[in-house]
């Protein structure tokens, strides 16, 4: 076993590496990317390893980067793109859900976009409402898209590779407060892949199951790690990729727990952790539930820029502790 | 299905050439033709956009062009698909929802692409095929293909960000793709006149740093030869050109147009410079073709086209099993 910890910008790097490494026809692009080794340092010394025709630094032209990434994987490439953060894909959406999403279906099969998007994602940074939105379910919500929500340095790393070998579009949303930490796990030195579609149980329980997404995860396992301490026990899972979603995990562990609380970053109204709720609320397991289930999102607001203010917005450990202990105290 | 019969090059390089310019104009004008019928006969539903009066722009372009070299198209696409080889049963039937349609019905007149003949998909949004071309060209250059990417587009989509972008990057990578904007005079009921502040659009190709001219886009001797020079400059390296072909739908923009922004007059003056009977009449002037031997033509595209009607008509119809399975490309193990 290896015990590597690496930092996610570190294992998303090691993952476009790899793929690089395995095919030619990989290659990155995007917003300085080359030289400067991207505006995160995700793509670092990919530049110097691999030349600025597999390194592409672009114009800023988002619309123009992922529509090139489109033409490039229909005629055998397959480009990494990466979007300086998730809020510019709003420049780039025609691309992205009217032409990437739907040249396979629309175009009746002959055609693929073997393309990924990578993006930062989240807040946490006090770059403001431009800079900060967790806008999975923009994506979710377009049939035609993958969409890949990484938690930790070793799923970024596998679900990277998976994303990469896919023969569709997968957008592929990295928190930006993850960047920079090391995860809990080693990173493995290989290529293993790590498939989309199959939820992580990231710590079993029996009091009740915590389903979260993104950074969520991270905050969740510290708030988990705090009620074992008084004898509160969560289970708690990572559906890692949110379109497709792999529910099965999430039923067994509600039979198990009864209790059910989700968690996301993203504003509560309309987004993608309503899902799992509903089609919970759906399945047999609805008859397993003891207790009301329990919503925690970001506030329907655009990310402020003020710390406190920022903090205010999304939920913290705290609020997912407090959640977490009067679900279990108030329903046995 | 028909077998392919393209041909490449100048379309008065030699009898069999023109006749060939001369069929395929006339299968798009047929083609266009009976689509008409068949939506006014109320056998096709959703919208169609013709390009009747436009016929030399894709068939002077497509003769400069090689089976593995790519094309984007527009809403108004029939006359590229038609242009690049794409079967004619298989469009029709497309358009009548069948399970043979080149799209099993999942996309329509919109939406027709072919990857036979290098034809990457018309497209619904204007502008929305710019970007793919360039990425197409990029992965040409890329993979070292000695292809190039023709993106077919109207008026409208010069005004289009996606064009800026696309333009500008197509610019700096010296990517061999070529532009080609069929100004048909009006975007739905804009005219270019209200639309734009130049007299001719190809001059936007100056402020990316890469060659524009302006032709006549209903002769397509002048079509095939901008774009024979344009395929020249991409394969030696030098990078995209823009072509504003002037040219104009004799048609509404769509099945509801009332045609209220523009005179009869107009619509008159253009259809006396109607590029087939136009090169029709240089065939018979210079003696390349008969006037029999034309008519003969005329016949077998409208042969061609009634019989991929029949054809497509009698198709079974497509079904909704599978849609689900159809949205994305399976994962191979």
């Amino acid at each position: 076993m290896s015990d590597r910890m690496l930092t996610m910008a570190e294992a998303v790097r090691e993952a476009m590496g790899i793929a690089m490494e395995e095919r030619p026809e990989v290659f990155l692009l995007g917003e300085d990317v080359g030289i400067y080794g991207g505006a995160f340092g995700v793509s670092g010394d990919l530049y110097h390893r691999f030349g600025s025709d597999r390194v592409l630094d672009t114009p800023i032209s988002e619309l123009g980067i992922v529509g090139a990434a489109v033409g490039a994987a229909l005629s055998g490439m397959r480009p990494i793109v990466e979007i300086q953060f998730s809020d510019f894909t709003a420049q780039a959406m025609d691309q992205i859900a009217n032409q990437a999403a739907k040249i396979h279906f629309m175009l009746g099969g002959g055609l693929h976009v073997p393309m990924v998007l990578r993006t930062p994602s989240g807040s946490g940074t006090g770059a403001a409402a431009q800079h900060s939105q967790s806008l999975e379910t923009w994506f979710a919500n377009v049939p035609g898209l993958k969409v890949v929500m990484p938690s930790n340095p070793a799923d970024a790393k596998g679900l990277l590779l998976s994303a990469i070998d896919d023969p569709n579009p997968v957008i592929f949303l990295e928190h930006k407060l993850l960047y920079k930490i090391p995860g809990r796990d080693a990173v493995a030195e290989g290529a293993e892949r790590i498939p989309l579609g199959v939820s992580k149980i990231v710590r079993t329980g029996k009091d009740l199951t915590i389903v979260a997404t993104g950074v969520m995860v991270n905050k969740s396992f510290e708030a988990a790690a705090r009620l074992e301490a008084e004898g509160i026990s969560v289970e708690l899972i990572d559906p890692r990729t949110i379109s497709p979603l792999d529910m099965n995990p999430i039923y067994e562990s509600v039979d198990k727990t009864g209790r059910l609380l989700v968690v996301q970053e993203a504003p509560a109204h309309a987004g993608f952790i309503n899902e799992v709720v509903t089609q919970l609320v759906g399945s047999p397991s609805f008859g397993s539930l003891i207790a009301p289930v329990k919503r925690l999102a970001g506030l329907n607001i655009p990310i402020p820029y003020a710390p406190q203010l920022e903090r205010s917005a999304v939920p913290q450990i705290d609020d997912i502790e407090i959640a977490a202990r009067d679900l279990v105290k108030s329903w046995k | 299905m028909t077998t392919l019969e393209l041909m490449t090059g100048h379309p008065l390089s030699s009898p069999e050439h023109a006749k060939y310019a001369y069929l395929y104009m006339n299968r798009i004008r047929k083609f266009e033709e009976a689509v008409e019928d068949l939506f006014g006969r109320g056998m096709m539903h959703g919208t169609m956009h013709l390009s009747i009066g436009q016929e030399a722009s894709p068939t002077g372009v497509c003769l400069a062009l090689n089976i593995n070299d790519q094309i984007t198209s527009t809403h108004r696409g029939h006359g590229h698909c038609i242009a690049k080889g794409a079967d004619l049963t298989r469009m029709i039937a497309e358009l009548l929802g069948k399970e043979i349609g080149y799209c099993g019905g999942r996309g329509g007149s919109m939406h027709i692409a072919d990857v036979e003949t290098g034809n990457l998909g018309a497209n619904g949004v204007v502008g929305g095929g710019i970007p793919i071309a360039v990425g197409a060209a990029l992965a040409s250059k890329m993979m070292a293909k000695g292809t190039v990417v023709v993106s077919f587009f109207g008026d409208g989509a010069l005004n289009e960000g996606a064009f800026h972008e696309a333009a500008n990057m197509a610019a700096i990578w010296k990517l061999p793709v070529i532009f080609v904007c069929e100004n048909n005079k009006y975007g739905m009921s804009s005219s270019t006149a209200k639309a734009f502040a130049l007299e001719n659009l190809s001059d936007r190709a100056k402020g990316y740093g890469f060659p524009g001219v302006t032709i006549d886009g209903n002769d397509v001797v002048a079509v095939y030869e901008a774009t024979q020079a344009a395929v020249n400059r991409a394969k030696a390296g030098e990078g995209p050109t823009l072509i504003e072909a002037q040219t104009y739908r004799w048609k509404g923009h769509s099945r509801s147009d009332k045609n209220l922004y523009r005179t009869k007059e107009e619509i008159e003056e253009w259809k006396a410079v109607d590029p087939i009977v136009r090169f029709k009449n240089v065939l018979l002037e210079r003696n390349i073709a008969s006037a029999e031997e034309l008519a003969e033509i005329e016949k077998r595209a409208t042969d061609q086209v009634i019989e991929a009607v029949n054809v497509a008509v009698k198709a079974t119809p497509a079904t909704p099993e599978g849609l689900v399975e159809a949205v994305f490309k399976k994962v191979s193990a």
